[in-house]
């Protein structure tokens, strides 16, 4: 073991990053970068909210505003809310099936490498001439409008993360189908585990529509195809339907970890096993099946007629039915507990009125012909935000807090952590309420300004107000992190004292083999029932012996560069540069070579001898 | 918990405050002061459905109280609580009874879907290929502005629609460039303007509604179509069907002699804009030039310059002066090259005095 953990120095640390394919260090890659995202996400969405606090506001031009909004929306989505999910699921998910990784550990970091380069390249838009300014949605007729390259930053910027998602969506799959510890039969998986699980099979399908539609603008806006080109005889709403076919289940792609999460803190900190199990996981696969069946409640104003209208109000309808299972069974859990307020639990706690206020405006939403009224106005700004900061981001800051002493061996302040929670709730609260009646009082969604006079002065100030309230509490956030880091007070295996799932099983963090030996599961919450009955650990499946562990490698990160080259190649090619084909073809070369590297060489990872496994123990039984 | 308590019912009371002070915003503007038969449904159905929302809301939060306060972990309580499975009956209970308020929202849902859907009175013609007894307006929407067509009276406008009280409103709406989308919160919900076909539409302005909004209700565009997105608006005048009939005569007047310009700096400024703005901008009602810019013909009653600004003389000649500065990626700048401050003078006087009314 020794031989692993030695000191290392700042480069051997990044050399160690860049190389790694373990699933925890690969959470850690994550977890970083979607917060450095989440923190430039959030600057925009302050800048937005400061040119609206007071009408006609010159904060910031119109062009740059349309940026802003593209940019934020972009962002918080694709590079913030799922990889810091991605994250979470990396790091907890083998833990709790009883596994020593992710199936393919290679591709793990792979999807990784391909998700951080295609959010800088989006990123390297703000100093190549301006940001995307068609919004998240990118409708193709203003996407082909746009002038200057910000859109193709966007399609090549998500088409590459997007492969990124995409793979770890089928990584995740094959690891919870294959690699369950002895034991682990799918009624027993934890709830984050299974929440993983149908958010992997969501991913699967639902990228490929985005990644043609994005194809498709690719070809419209750089190699002059006529897809979207109504004169061509290219239709725009193609894109529409392309887009929120991918859109909507991306929602519950984003909503439902969130769910598994909450799950996990709800039944630690009442110490009580989740309430109605096999109902939630029903509930969890019918959310994601219905997922796909709503797109079109995005396009209600379209004129799509009558009969698409009406069938799909009422599916979105039937969306509440598992949802409202879901928040009582929540409610249920707690309910003759022994509930301890900790910052994680906190943030569960409010979670279930605010995700609950974001659902109901989903279902008004879903009524057809009030939606006529509530369409891309701030009413919709509202509803979304409910439901992805009310839902994902207390999520997200709930398991970051939950899972922060698995993953680095140190509790996060919890005085500090109930300042965060405060400011941010309230903060949350005061800039989305008020938005509901901008909408219902005539406020489109998108606009750069208003004029005075129109009754939406005093709204629209509360909610900038609110926007300083939630940027205090992650600031507070930040500041946590740091202290907490420089303190480095190390925890045992159960830091939370209710820990119920394999993860808690083990050493915070646990070390890069995670179990020793694989853990035998009796029962739904393994680990609580071991404890009930006493025992300190897991009991084994399998004999001490040897653990065959893959090697770390630096070819993710060439594969990726290698498009990452190619995509500004492609980028050019349309002002006629004639470096553009030769840097496109060397970029695939690139990638192309390092793959084929990968299939020639044998790598067949290492041993970890069974000698080396016993001083361990031996080490930690004479400590 | 107390202190916590506290803090909630303080940001509900904040809430609350906000909502009062706010109101329910303009009677020009806002959905929740429904202006006629379409907004009306449209609200009522938000009543319902908020109605039945908030019922939820208050079952959720009475047991998710009682669930948090009642069941607190006592300092130094160490019991373990009784493992429970789960409820069927519990199950079926939240299963069932949120199905039977939704069946309770759906049918109005499905009923207005297809009411509001209804626009076959646009397809009533008599021998001319006139519409029988509908008033079809066709709503063109470019590059932050509106052109409106009345194929039946042979007229058009832009930036002001002009309709008749108390009937049904009928819509064709298109989108030239990118895709835009026609909303008139007050009147009823929107509908895109797709660049791809034409989507159909109906609404009803209330005269006595019209008249405690002035007979002026604001429309917006909704769909984010680029820079100047936000300001993308047009006003709705009503009249009384009497008054919207001389209207429709005095624009058809127009139509079939173009205004003559009175007075010397009119004359002149008529002059500018043959050479200068005639390329895109027609001054008579019947047609709409090469379709690029607003028809102007009625322009010295409009109501705003550009669709925002206050119409004075002094916004006129800054908006013909860099239209930029004030609706940014438009595609009227730089199209007339630059422009005297005495010809734009003469411009203006020319522009503010094409009426069709008052003659």
């Amino acid at each position: 073991m020794s031989t692993y953990a030695k000191k290392q120095g700042f480069g051997a640390t990044l050399w160690d990053f860049m190389t790694t394919v373990d699933h925890k260090k690969i959470a850690i890659l994550y977890l970083i970068s979607g917060g450095l995202f989440f923190i430039l996400g959030g600057l925009e969405a302050v800048f937005i909210r400061i040119q609206l606090a007071i009408p006609d506001n010159n904060f910031m031009s119109a062009g740059i505003f349309n940026e802003m909004i593209t940019m934020h929306g972009t962002t918080m989505i694709f590079l913030a809310a799922m990889p810091i999910l991605l994250g979470i699921m990396n790091a907890v998910m083998p833990l709790q099936i009883g596994a020593r990784d992710v199936a393919f550990p290679f591709l793990n970091s792979l999807g990784f490498w391909l998700f951080f380069f295609g959010g800088v390249v989006l990123n390297l838009s703000w100093f190549l001439g301006g940001a995307p300014d068609a919004g998240w949605t990118s409708y193709a007729s203003l996407a082909i409008h746009s002038e200057g390259h910000g859109v193709d930053f966007y399609v090549l910027g998500l088409q590459i993360s997007g492969f990124g998602t995409l793979i770890a969506g089928i990584n995740f799959l094959v690891t919870i189908i294959n690699m369950r510890t002895p034991g682990m039969t799918y009624m027993r998986m934890p709830m984050f585990t299974w929440t993983t699980f149908v958010v992997s099979a969501l991913i699967l399908f639902a990228f490929p529509p985005l990644t043609v539609g994005l194809f498709l603008l690719l070809f419209d806006r750089m190699f002059g195809a006529n897809f979207f080109d109504v004169a061509a005889g290219g239709n725009t709403i193609i894109w529409e339907h392309l887009f929120w076919i991918f859109g909507h289940p991306e929602v519950y792609i984003l909503i439902l970890p969130a769910f598994g999460i909450f799950s996990e803190i709800f039944s630690t900190f009442s110490r009580k096993r989740l309430f109605g199990y096999s109902s939630m996981v029903f509930a969890t696969v019918l959310i994601g099946f219905l997922g796909f069946m709503v797109w079109a409640h995005h396009m209600f104003t379209v004129g799509l007629g009558p009969i698409a209208n009406a069938i799909f109000a009422i599916a979105t309808m039937a969306i509440a039915v598992p949802t409202g299972i879901k928040i009582f069974n929540w409610i249920f859990t707690m309910w003759g507990g022994s509930v301890t307020f900790t910052v994680p639990m906190l943030y569960a706690v409010s979670f279930i009125p605010s995700f609950t206020m974001g659902g109901v405006t989903g279902i008004m939403l879903g009524a057809a012909p009030a939606d006529y009224q509530y369409h891309d106005s701030y009413f919709v700004v509202a509803h979304f935000h409910y439901v992805i900061v009310g839902g994902v981001v207390l999520g997200i800051l709930a398991g970051v807090t939950y899972y922060w002493p698995k993953m680095f061996g140190t509790m996060l302040n919890e005085t500090l952590g109930k300042f965060t929670f405060w400011l941010f709730l309230i903060g949350f609260h005061l800039t989305f309420f008020v938005q509901h009646f901008l909408g219902l009082m005539g406020m489109p969604r998108r606009v750069f300004t208003y004029l005075p006079g129109q009754g939406w002065e005093t709204s629209n100030l509360i909610s900038s107000i609110g926007a300083i309230f939630m940027s205090v509490g992650i600031i507070i956030l930040l500041i946590n992190i740091v202290i907490t880091s420089v303190k480095n007070v190390r925890v045992g295996n159960d830091p939370w004292g209710d820990g119920r799932t394999l993860e808690w099983a083990i050493p915070s963090p646990p070390p890069f083999y995670n179990f020793k030996q694989l853990p035998l599961v009796r029962g739904l919450d393994a680990y609580w029932i071991e404890k009930m009955e006493g025992k300190k650990e897991m009991t084994p499946a399998e004999p001490l012996d040897d653990i065959h562990m893959p090697n770390g490698s630096i070819i993710p990160i060439c594969i990726t560069i290698g498009l990452f080259i190619a995509a500004f190649g492609a980028l050019y090619n349309m002002d006629n540069k004639t470096w553009s084909v030769p840097v496109i073809i060397i970029g695939l070369l690139i990638t192309f070579g390092s793959m084929l590297v990968r299939s020639l060489k044998d790598d067949h990872g290492f041993h970890i001898h069974k000698e080396e496994l016993m001083d361990d123990k031996d080490k930690e039984v004479k400590a | 918990m107390k202190t916590r308590l506290r803090k909630w019912r303080l940001i509900s009371l904040f809430a609350i405050m906000t909502l009062i002070l706010a109101g329910c915003g303009e009677a020009n503007l806002s959905a929740l002061r429904p202006a006629g038969e379409v907004a009306q449904k449209q609200f009522n159905l938000m009543v319902l459905s908020t109605l039945i929302m908030v019922l939820v809301i208050i079952v959720v939060v009475v047991l998710f109280v009682i669930a948090i306060v009642r069941f607190r972990r006592k300092a130094g309580d160490e019991s373990i609580p009784k493992q429970v499975e789960g409820s069927h009956k519990l199950e079926v209970i939240w299963t069932t009874i949120p199905i039977l308020l939704l069946i309770i929202l759906a049918i109005p849902v499905v009923t207005y879907t297809f009411e509001f859907a209804d626009t076959s009175a646009m397809e009533v013609k008599d021998k001319d290929g006139k519409t029988k007894d509908a008033v079809v307006i066709n709503v063109r929407a470019n590059l932050y502005w509106w052109e409106f067509e009345y194929p039946d009276y042979g007229i058009f406008t832009s930036q002001d629609l002009v309709v008749p009280t108390d009937e049904k409103v009928y819509f064709n709406l298109k989108a030239s460039d990118v895709k835009h989308s026609f909303w008139v919160p007050a009147a009823g919900g929107k509908m895109d303007t797709n660049v791809d076909g034409v989507n159909q539409m109906y609404l009803v302005f209330d005269s006595n509604k019209a008249n405690e909004a002035e007979n002026l209700f604001y429309g917006k565009c909704a769909e984010l179509c680029g820079p100047s997105h936000a300001l993308m608006d047009f006003k709705v005048v009503t009249k009384s069907k009497d008054d919207f009939n001389s209207w429709v005569k005095s624009m058809q007047t127009v139509a079939k002699e173009p205004a003559v310009a009175e007075g010397e700096l009119a004359k002149q400024g008529q002059e500018i804009f043959n050479q200068s703005c005639i390329g895109c901008h027609a001054v008579s009602t019947s047609n709409n030039g090469a379709g690029m810019g607003p028809n102007l013909a009625n322009f010295g009653e409009r109501e705003r310059i550009a669709g925002f600004l206050p119409h004075d003389e002094e916004n006129l000649k800054n908006w013909i002066k860099n239209p930029d500065d004030y609706k940014p990626g438009n595609t009227m700048s730089g199209k007339y090259g630059d422009l005297t401050d005495e010809q734009i003078d003469a411009l203006a006087e020319y522009l503010l005095n094409l009426k069709v009314e008052d003659k």
